[in-house]
């Protein structure tokens, strides 16, 4: 399939430059900016020549384009910071070094991502096989109550703020029936049981919400496909009824609702901010939200690039998938 | 065909409704408008569909509430900023005395804990300000959208480029993170109600756009826009005479899920603090607030209320808005 390779290509090279394109963005907002992350460092009382120094040593002194240059080149060959006994090693891949909490942003984002991925990934498997179920059961009994009750339930998902939800589950079986854990995570390699019911308040929180738009999707999408001429032709022809839904209606149905998956997955998995901050979770999220309140630049452009990173590499993928699933779209 | 709201924390509707435009291609055609004008049969259908009525219903009490809540306020002889010290209870950690959160005929849905604020005036004030701010950045996001959309269908060319791949890469950034981050560089002066507009419009627009741009695409090779051409009409004529009267439709519809959107959008970034500051009401934040008095069970009732009309409101537009994209979609419409 030359054809496919070829537009793989063109879609990675189009998204290396959106990639590029949004990094400097991010740079030139977050550094041409008023607060100057060398101020903080340089601690009370700060004399202009403290100042200065700090400023060199954070490299903050040249001008903002070789800054920028200065971190691309640290993501591939990593950087270093002032020189002799007391430098800073960041190594590669170096997404900038957070001078209050003393570390290299690539490890403070390593160090979160399990927790993120953790949260995220759970959810999308709950959300995605009740939604679409879900879906595709309220097509089929259109008007009836199974349907209704599906619609009904979307509806509520839809209309619910992610935090509202998270509290009162929080409320009501954390607190009142005490029967999960309000808060914390256990690492997966330490205990994957204590690991799964750590996080399923999360799960089902965030499942519940996502769900929602499944739900409507796949409903709307099977009702569309399943009015269909070819739907028509292959149960005139005799397919059996499992074989309509399944090879015919629900075939098409799925580049849309696989678009929406690789969308919402690449989303979360940057930071499932709200989650985390109801939960008590020390995901990205939570990283960034610190970073923010600390005014620390570095962590907050290292956090920003990253998420970017996810969504821009999830629609990557969603093009991709939906060019193998769907013949219709070019490759040319 | 890729799109994204990034808003991802409000469970991304827009992709999910974007999909549906996409697809189903909804096009009030104005050629076979026959006796009763497409407008005027979508008002027909939502005005028969029970749940849109509902929607109808609870927006407009909502909106009642907030352009009247100063004057509620003042009827109920409280407001919002008064610290009502004897009214909590220092035993029971400053939460509020009696049941349901103070409840009283002085103070209708009891009083904050901590501060023994009038918790009716905070949640009507913080209501006004989630539908100011959602309405006003809709509105934005609407103009803007739809002549962006429009204009870079009808201009074509490298116009059309640019602003595709604008959108594209307003589609690659992560907005609740930026959001949450511009909070940092902004200086801490600026009237946060108005970033709070500035930031929503600023990524909101796109989803419309692109959506706009598609549906104007098909229609500016439709004959009709050809003859409008040909006789000279000027490109600002073709565009509010010929094409916006037809997509009129997609814009009610994108315009009213949106509102639902903004809303969220406004309580959690008050919510995670970056909103609008204290002492302003605002749902998101009183929400947020109770959160260590729903925890040791104190005062559930400081998050039932808030929670409540965060609820209504993004309930009451949601109905609403699959109301109008029912009754606008000329596929999905119940045919007898």
């Amino acid at each position: 399939m030359p054809d496919l390779a070829w537009f793989v290509v063109r879609r990675l090279a189009a998204a290396l430059l959106v990639m590029l394109a949004l990094s400097f963005a991010v740079y030139l907002i977050f550094y041409a900016l008023p607060a100057d992350p060398a101020h903080l460092a340089c601690g009370k009382p700060c004399t202009p020549d403290r100042l200065e120094q700090a400023r060199h040593f954070m490299q903050l002194d040249q001008t903002t384009i070789q800054q920028y240059l200065n971190f691309l080149r640290g993501i591939f060959v990593g950087r270093t910071f002032g020189e002799g006994a007391a430098a800073v090693q960041c190594n590669a891949p170096c997404f900038g070094y957070s001078f209050p909490l003393a570390r290299p942003v690539t490890m403070l984002i390593l160090e979160r991502l399990p927790i993120t991925a953790s949260i995220a990934i759970g959810a999308a498997v709950i959300w995605l096989l009740v939604g679409v179920s879900l879906g595709v059961v309220a097509a089929l009994k259109r008007g009836k109550l199974l349907d209704r009750l599906a619609v009904g339930f979307a509806l509520i998902g839809v209309a619910s703020p992610s935090f509202l939800v998270g509290l009162l589950a929080i409320l009501v079986f954390g607190f009142w029936l005490n029967m999960v854990p309000v808060n914390g995570y256990v690492p997966l390699t330490e205990s994957p049981v204590d690991w799964a019911w750590h996080l399923i308040t999360p799960w089902l929180v965030l499942a519940l919400l996502y769900a929602a738009a499944y739900i409507r999707l796949t409903r709307a999408q099977m009702l569309e496909e399943l009015n269909l001429d070819h739907v028509t032709t292959a149960r005139s022809k005799g397919a059996g009824e499992a074989r309509v839904v399944l090879r015919h209606g629900f075939r098409g149905a799925l580049v849309p609702i696989v678009t929406l998956f690789g969308l919402d997955l690449g989303g979360l998995l940057g930071g499932a901010i709200l989650t985390e901050k109801v939960f008590s979770m020390q995901g990205l999220g939570e990283l960034l939200l610190s970073a923010v309140g600390q005014l620390d630049v570095a962590v907050v452009v290292g956090t920003t690039l990253f998420s970017a990173f996810l969504i821009i590499l999830a629609n990557l993928v969603v093009d991709i998938v939906h060019g193998m699933l769907d013949p219709r779209v070019s490759h040319g | 065909m890729v799109g994204g709201c990034g808003l991802t924390f409000v469970g991304c509707l827009c992709v999910a409704w974007e999909e549906q435009f996409e697809l189903s291609g909804v096009l009030v055609s104005s050629s076979v408008a026959g006796t009763v004008s497409p407008t005027r049969q979508a008002l027909r259908r939502v005005r028969r569909d029970r749940s849109a009525r509902a929607g109808v219903v609870i927006v407009g009490l909502l909106i009642l509430i907030a352009v009247a809540a100063p004057l509620l306020v003042k009827l109920s002889g409280q407001d919002a900023y008064t610290h009502h010290i004897d009214l909590l209870d220092p035993a029971r950690g400053n939460a509020p005395q009696g049941a349901v959160g103070g409840e009283s005929s002085d103070h209708w849905f009891g009083v904050e804990p901590l501060t023994g604020r009038d918790l009716f005036s905070i949640v009507v004030l913080g209501l006004r300000t989630s539908l100011f701010i959602a309405v006003v950045a809709t509105t934005v996001t609407t103009v803007v959208g739809t002549l962006i959309g429009i204009s870079a269908a009808y201009f074509g060319s490298w116009y059309d480029a640019a602003v595709s791949r604008l959108i594209d890469f307003l589609f690659g950034f992560p907005q609740l993170v930026f959001m949450i981050a511009l909070g940092i560089i902004v200086p801490p002066g600026f009237p946060r109600w108005l970033l709070l507009i500035l930031v929503l419009s600023a990524f909101g627009w796109a989803t419309l756009a692109r959506l706009i741009r598609n549906q104007s695409k098909s229609l500016v090779a439709r004959e009709f826009v050809e003859a409008a051409r040909s006789v000279g009409s000027s490109g600002w004529h073709v565009i509010t005479r010929e094409l916006l009267p037809n997509l009129l439709g997609p814009v009610l519809v994108v315009a009213t899920l949106a509102i639902p959107g903004y809303i969220t959008a406004e309580a959690a970034l008050s919510f995670l603090g970056v909103g609008v500051p204290p002492p302003t009401p605002s749902l998101g934040r009183s929400i947020s607030d109770s959160i260590a008095w729903v925890y040791t069970g104190a005062d559930p009732w400081f998050l039932v209320f808030p929670g409540a009309a965060l609820f209504l409101a993004v309930l009451g537009f949601t109905l609403l808005g699959d109301g109008v994209r029912d009754a606008f979609d000329v596929r999905m419409r119940r045919a007898g």
